[in-house]
């Protein structure tokens, strides 16, 4: 158990239960205090939350390097992970490395590329669906949302589909688990387990290449050579993280929103031209997604001077619930047609899924709603968010009908 | 009855509106072609473009301000 938090301008913590189950009252709080906050957990960490100072730090690979974009109690060294590729490139990569790896991706993301996976999508939230059938209490998180970008993301790789349950375990272990302590911390990764599971599947692929994002990263080349086995699987280990808990965080949040709120749903389900200022505007409300950066040399941001070393994070959804920027900013509303959100980040790291995030978010709303436009939850207590720094709903019992 | 930004351009003959995307800024967020498709192209790597040489035809002119205003990285710009 953590030490529960003494004031939120200097002695924050985004693992604490406040934070988890609604931190946003705790940003508005910072807002009008001091545009950046500071703590002395994590060895030191910053905390900007208006728009204006996550937009400067998002833009400045200059002075904030990605090294590690996850805080945590184990902070990284200079030497490792080494620089410029980074554990999980191209989140963790620096300019010029970053821009070369991410290029190589990208292809794979585009909105034309992700039109592919539509279709399978689509069936796949039908089916989820279908077993809800005759239920009267269904869970939207845990029956529905977390399979889909499960799901997609297996395939897209080409991995077994059964392998879904050491996914999860493995997400939680980067994401969620960062209160450990420094040697727990580092215990559990240099059990190697997530390093053993991706070889076996490099290796499946190299005995029987296939048309999935795992062969391709194999078959990928960068200057004239083929990747470097720690780049291919840190890609792969990245693909695996961050395009699962953050889509079904959205997904679900979504959900849980639109149980509370009948007036959203029946618009929604009336007016089929709203739903892609639905999707934007549920992607700005509930951006799950913080992002952190290293401070790679002393800098000044919004008042406070950041030292060599020093944690940043980067909370887009605090950014995206500025006042100064989004007129009505605590408030969802539903057909908001101006909407600069930056629920997938700013400048060079902008989200590399996020064409496929905004597809699986707005099919599964569209397929949910098309079955069952009427739901409520069921009980609002047994709701529960996941910690850390991608947020979103694990627990929605909702009642159907 | 035509809007009045068509009228006036049938009567005076010139481009009232055009877009233009900054490639330095565009990071392929996709929200200015996923708004106005017919004023944006998206190359392989998910970056946007404006339509030849950017003129908005008639009747898209709010289209392309509100592509320029959900921009999150501000890179689509609408001169008028």
């Amino acid at each position: 158990m953590r030490p529960p938090v003494a004031d939120w301008a200097t002695d924050f913590d985004h693992t604490d239960p406040e934070w988890v189950a609604d931190p946003y009252p705790i940003w508005d709080q910072l807002r009008s205090r001091c545009p950046v906050a500071h703590s002395d957990r994590y060895g030191g960490v910053w905390l900007p939350v208006t728009h204006e100072a996550v937009s400067a730090v998002a833009y400045d690979t200059e002075h904030f390097t990605s090294r590690s974009v996850v805080v945590s109690e184990l902070r990284p060294t200079d030497k490792a992970p080494p620089a410029p590729i980074g554990l999980a490139p191209p989140i963790t990569s620096d300019p010029p490395f970053h821009g070369e790896a991410r290029r190589l991706l990208l292809p794979a993301f585009s909105p034309a590329a992700v039109a592919g996976y539509e279709p399978y999508t689509r069936a796949l939230c039908r089916e989820l669906l279908d077993a809800m059938e005759g239920k009267d209490v269904v869970d939207a998180a845990g029956d529905y949302a977390q399979h889909i970008p499960l799901k997609v993301i297996v395939e897209m790789l080409g991995f077994p589909q059964e392998d879904a349950d050491i996914f999860r375990r493995f997400i939680h272990m980067v994401l969620e688990d960062v209160g450990q302590s420094p040697e727990d911390r580092l215990a559990q990764f240099q059990a190697g387990e997530i390093d053993a599971y991706i070889e076996a599947r490099i290796a499946e692929h190299i005995a029987s290449p296939r048309d999935d994002l795992t062969s391709f990263l194999l078959d990928a080349e960068l200057g004239g050579h083929k990747l470097e086995p720690r780049h291919v699987r840190g890609t792969m280990i990245l693909l695996m993280i961050a395009g699962i808990d953050t889509t079904w965080s959205a997904i679900g949040a979504s959900l849980w929103h639109l149980a509370q709120h009948p007036s959203d749903r029946a618009r929604l389900a009336s007016e089929r031209a709203l739903m892609p200022f639905a999707v934007e505007e549920l992607l700005r409300a509930y951006a799950p997604v913080t992002m952190a950066r290293l401070v790679r040399s002393d800098v000044e941001l919004g008042g406070r001077q950041l030292q060599t070393g020093d944690w940043v994070l980067l909370p887009f959804p605090a950014a995206n619930r500025d006042p100064a920027v989004f007129p009505d900013a605590g408030r969802v509303v539903i057909d908001r047609e101006v909407n600069r959100h930056a629920a997938f980040g700013l400048g060079i790291h902008r989200c590399i899924g996020s064409n496929l995030a905004r597809m699986e978010l707005r099919v599964a709303l569209e397929e949910w709603m098309a079955r069952y436009p009427e739901f409520s939850l069921a009980d609002p207590g047994a709701v529960t968010w996941s910690a850390g720094q991608v947020r979103g709903p694990r627990r929605v019992p909702v009642r159907l009908g | 009855m035509l809007p009045i930004a068509a009228r006036l351009r049938r009567v005076y003959g010139e481009q009232l509106v055009r877009v233009h995307v900054d490639g330095e800024r565009c990071q392929g967020h996709n929200r200015c072609a996923a708004i106005a498709p017919e004023l944006f192209v998206i190359d392989d790597l998910g970056n946007a473009t404006e339509v030849g040489d950017g003129t908005v035809p008639s009747g898209g002119e709010d289209r392309a301000r509100l592509a320029a205003a959900n921009c999150p990285e501000f890179a689509v710009v609408v001169t008028e």
